[in-house]
């Protein structure tokens, strides 16, 4: 299937998903709607790098709350200066922008060496960005910080009816670059990495360009999902905002799901962050947490490729045929990483 | 501003009372990351339950935390074999350690985290021992002995275990595991073995670090992981694997997080290490003492 | 004529360990180098040297008149030098055909040829059939023997188009007939112009396709001339019986 046909089926099936949930006439759709497309996203952007790379980030609260802050920090600057206010989308560039940015700084500073230390350093970006935000008062530091957001906006009406529409644009978008990459060189690169870096330099891949990159896209999925954020919340808490909740759900749902296509990242992002929204209804949201560290121990123990993998196994194909890989170059345009903000290419090492 | 002289001094002088206690911190990741290579980013969550074990047998029975943490060295040591038994035949059997079993210590320190805070909620518990209240003065030097005793004894454990490493032969077969599995394999020892002794060795530290912690400071489930940045930046400054090189790490992290607290208030040290630890990444990933 | 790889006085230390000092070794392109020495000699240390695995600390490597001491290895394969591995590195999750296309998408390409998708298509097909392989072409590399393993790190060192090929120990193992297709391959390759640097053990083979023979051992060049008289010199005698 090529790009634009793929992007037309996706649009259509997020208008029918829209439409639903207006159909069935409950708010609650759209406020538990956006958190599962939120998660679509993240989930979707943890897994470029981590699925497709075999470069594990544990920094997705941080990518996210640096597009999150980002808005808060503008938010405050617009009220401040009574200037109008940024629209959403606008903002979700910048948050991109920003994200990738430091997930290119972070990469460019870690990524030579064994996947092992860009692991730990993206762990302990999130404690270092929190303190960097606790201690700065313009976003609110520690005490968080509150958004006033309008009651409606002109055509759709519903204010988090908006949100959620944007955020289910975004997953289409995230899954479609995701996919874009899965089927291009830049995919192919990207999976001798995983499979065998001394191998993929031998054969001319250029590891640490193609590195930054999916570092960098990844990155910058994560802040544009964060970057709507303070208005859906409209109160902004460092505390939650840097939770473990975010590094633990991307990774669990995409591991859940399988990570080899773009596929498994969504069944496991719908699928965990279905259960978990009706969950959180009834039972408290700290087993609802225990219970996805649970699923991640089980899965990566038992079913390692995942929901997708148990399936194949299930249908007795190989894992390529079922979701019908194609080969690179026949159809598949170029990966354009400049189409997402924030992208930089790496430096040509 | 103007730095006093004995303000300077008792920065130092904490600095350094702290960098014992990271040392203890640390040397199981030492063990871990820097030996056997395994990437045990949940070890600070197995401090945070030795501090919760040394809370509980505290109110409950009055205990003092050292003494709990030491009854309890066999218990942590059984669960360190137990975690790497399943590590090694899920993962690193497979050779799936690097994304997979990453994900599996973070489950474990998520799991750890959430059943503390399930558990005993998210206030700061805290232990009583007759050594935490008093401060020794000498001279303009203030010496308060709930940093004192945990520097000492995680200095004297840290002894051990270097004696345990380079005199014995489990010690020595550590050592060797690492570089050269066929060798020992023809010295008829099972390399697995060797590595299943040393993570439990590893995890066993876990249980003084976490006593350590719990007299120094009142804890809570997520005060782990401020650690997680400390630790790796102490075990890569200090040359990974290398105890008397983690000692230099941990003190010299010690001392610029306690000028840092000083001097631009405590809100700012967790950012220390991490700025340490990306330095050392990006300039010397051998570390200060590189193998 | 300028050779086409230059090493100069290199060194390479691992620790206080030596594993390579002070080699000197140039290649004329078209040649059939033989490069051999005992286990730990430091063979597969110099050409993870010359291919950019690792740094040297000391000396210099020239490739086609250019410098390369401090490129990656991808820009070393870029110039027209690859390797095969001594332990096959397949990528895993990839077709053979997949595996062989990468070198073309990524080292043939960036040299500006660019290829159609059915060229590159066929030119994988080509190269897996030249050693053997067109059956498997859709299979992974899990379902392939060791013999067939070492047969795909060929084809897909050779399918990166090099001016110089290094094959690693690539007949370890082999009967005796498909030491002779592999050896075929290779002077077929030579023929077409492609420099070849040739470390193996079987010294049967060895002797048939080197036009010229390195010894290696302890890190240190000791022999390097035509293969008969090397091999009757009295220090690469005493290296060899010394084992």
């Amino acid at each position: 299937m090529r790009t634009p046909i793929f992007l037309l089926i996706s649009l259509l099936i997020a208008a029918a998903v829209f439409g639903a949930a207006i159909a069935a006439g409950n708010d609650y759709i759209f406020f538990a709607g956006y958190v599962v497309m939120q998660y679509v996203v993240l989930a979707t952007a943890w897994n470029i790098l981590g699925g497709y790379c075999g470069y594990v980030n544990f920094g997705t609260a941080a990518f996210f709350a640096l597009g999150a802050y980002s808005t808060v920090a503008i938010y405050k600057y617009t009220t401040n200066n009574d200037t109008f206010p940024i629209p959403i989308p606008v903002l979700m560039l910048i948050g991109g922008v920003v994200s990738g940015i430091v997930g290119f700084g972070m990469g460019y500073l870690t990524l030579r060496l064994r996947g092992a230390f860009f692991a730990i350093a993206t762990l302990a970006l999130a404690v270092v960005l929190e303190t960097l935000v606790v201690n700065w008062e313009y976003v609110g530091g520690s005490r968080g910080a509150y958004i006033l957001r309008p009651e409606t906006v002109p055509i759709v009406g519903n204010y988090v009816r908006y949100l959620f529409l944007i955020m289910l644009l975004l997953a289409v978008a995230a899954l479609t670059v995701a996919r874009l990459i899965e089927h291009s060189r830049l995919g192919y690169g990207l999976a001798t990495i995983r499979d065998d870096e001394l191998a993929a330099e031998a054969s001319g891949v250029p590891t640490l360009r193609l590195k930054l990159i999916a570092t960098t896209i990844s990155g910058a999925l994560m802040g544009m999902a964060g970057a709507p954020f303070p208005y859906y919340i409209s109160y902004l808490q460092p505390d939650s905002t840097f939770g473990f909740d975010y590094a633990v759900n991307s990774i669990a749902m995409a591991l859940i799901g399988g990570t080899t296509n773009w596929i498994g990242p969504l069944i496991g992002a719908v699928v965990l962050g279905t259960l978990q929204q009706i969950a959180t209804v009834t039972i408290s949201s700290a087993v609802n947490l225990l219970i996805v560290g649970l699923l991640l121990v089980f899965f990566v123990i038992v079913a390692p490729n995942g929901i997708l993998g148990l399936v194949h196994k299930y249908l007795r194909r190989k894992p390529d045929d079922f979701v019908g890989r194609r080969r690179i170059g026949i159809d598949a345009p170029e990966a354009a990483p400049q189409s997402v903000p924030g992208t930089a290419p790496g430096p040509s090492l | 501003m103007i730095f006093s002289f004995d303000l300077i001094i008792n920065a130092i002088v904490s600095g350094i009372l702290i960098g014992g206690f990271y040392a203890a911190v640390t040397c199981g990741v030492s063990l871990a990351f820097g030996i056997l290579d395994i990437v045990n980013i949940a070890h600070p969550a197995f401090i945070i339950l030795g501090s919760y074990v040394a809370y509980i047998a505290n109110v409950d029975l009055g205990l003092d935390p050292v003494v709990t943490a030491i009854i309890m060295l066999p218990a942590f040591y059984a669960l360190g074999v137990a975690i790497y038994q399943i590590y090694y035949v899920s993962f690193e059997r497979r050779g799936q350690e690097s994304l997979r079993g990453l994900a599996f210590f973070f489950g474990l320190l998520f799991i750890t985290e959430v059943t503390l805070v399930l558990t005993f909620g998210v206030d700061y518990r805290y232990v009583n021992a007759s050594y935490i209240g008093p401060t020794w003065h000498l001279g303009d030097v203030d010496m308060p002995l709930r940093l004192f005793v945990p520097c000492v004894i995680s200095l004297a454990l840290i002894a051990v275990l270097q004696l345990l490493l380079t005199r014995t032969f489990i010690g020595r077969a550590i050592m060797a595991v690492a570089q050269d599995q066929l060798a020992l394999r023809l010295m008829a020892v099972d390399p697995i073995r060797i590595k299943r002794i040393a993570f439990g060795i590893s995890i066993a530290t876990a249980s003084l670090a976490g006593a350590f912690l719990i007299i120094i400071q009142p804890v809570e489930p997520s005060v782990g992981r401020e650690y997680i940045g400390r630790v790796f930046a102490i075990c890569v400054l200090g040359g990974m694997g290398s105890l008397p090189g983690t000692i230099i790490a941990a003190i010299l992290i010690g001392i610029v997080e306690s000028f840092t607290s000083t001097f631009y208030g405590p809100s700012w040290a967790p950012a220390v290490s991490f700025g340490f630890l990306l330095l050392t990444l990006a300039v010397r990933p051998a570390g200060l003492l590189g193998r | 004529m300028s050779d086409l790889l230059a090493v100069d006085n290199l060194g390479k230390r691992f620790g206080g360990f030596v594993a390579l000092e002070d080699i000197s070794l140039s290649i004329a392109a078209g040649e059939r180098l033989g490069l051999i020495g005992p286990n730990g000699s430091g063979k597969s240390t110099l050409v993870n040297c010359i291919c950019g695995t690792l740094r040297n600390e000391r000396g210099s490597v020239r490739f086609a008149g250019q410098a390369i001491d401090r490129l990656a290895a991808h820009q070393r394969t870029h110039l027209g030098l690859a390797r095969s591995f001594q332990l096959p590195r397949p990528f895993v999750s990839l077709t053979l055909l997949d595996n062989i296309r990468i070198p073309l998408l990524y080292t043939v390409e960036a040299r500006g040829t660019r290829h159609s998708a059915q060229s590159v298509v066929a030119r994988s097909e080509q190269l897996l059939s030249e050693v053997g392989l067109q059956d498997k072409a859709h299979k992974l590399p899990r379902d392939l023997t060791q013999v067939e393993m070492r047969k795909l790190e060929l084809a897909r060192a050779m399918a990166a188009e090099p001016k110089l090929l290094i094959a690693d120990e690539s007949m370890a193992g082999l009967t005796h007939s498909e030491v002779e297709d592999i050896l075929t391959l290779l002077v077929r390759l030579n023929e077409q112009g492609v420099s070849i640097i040739l470390i193996e053990h079987i010294m049967r083979a060895v002797m048939s396709f080197s036009r010229r023979l390195v010894v290696l051992v302890s890190g240190r060049k000791i022999a390097d001339g035509e293969p008969n008289e090397v091999m009757r010199d009295p220090e690469v005698e005493r290296a060899y019986l010394g084992q």
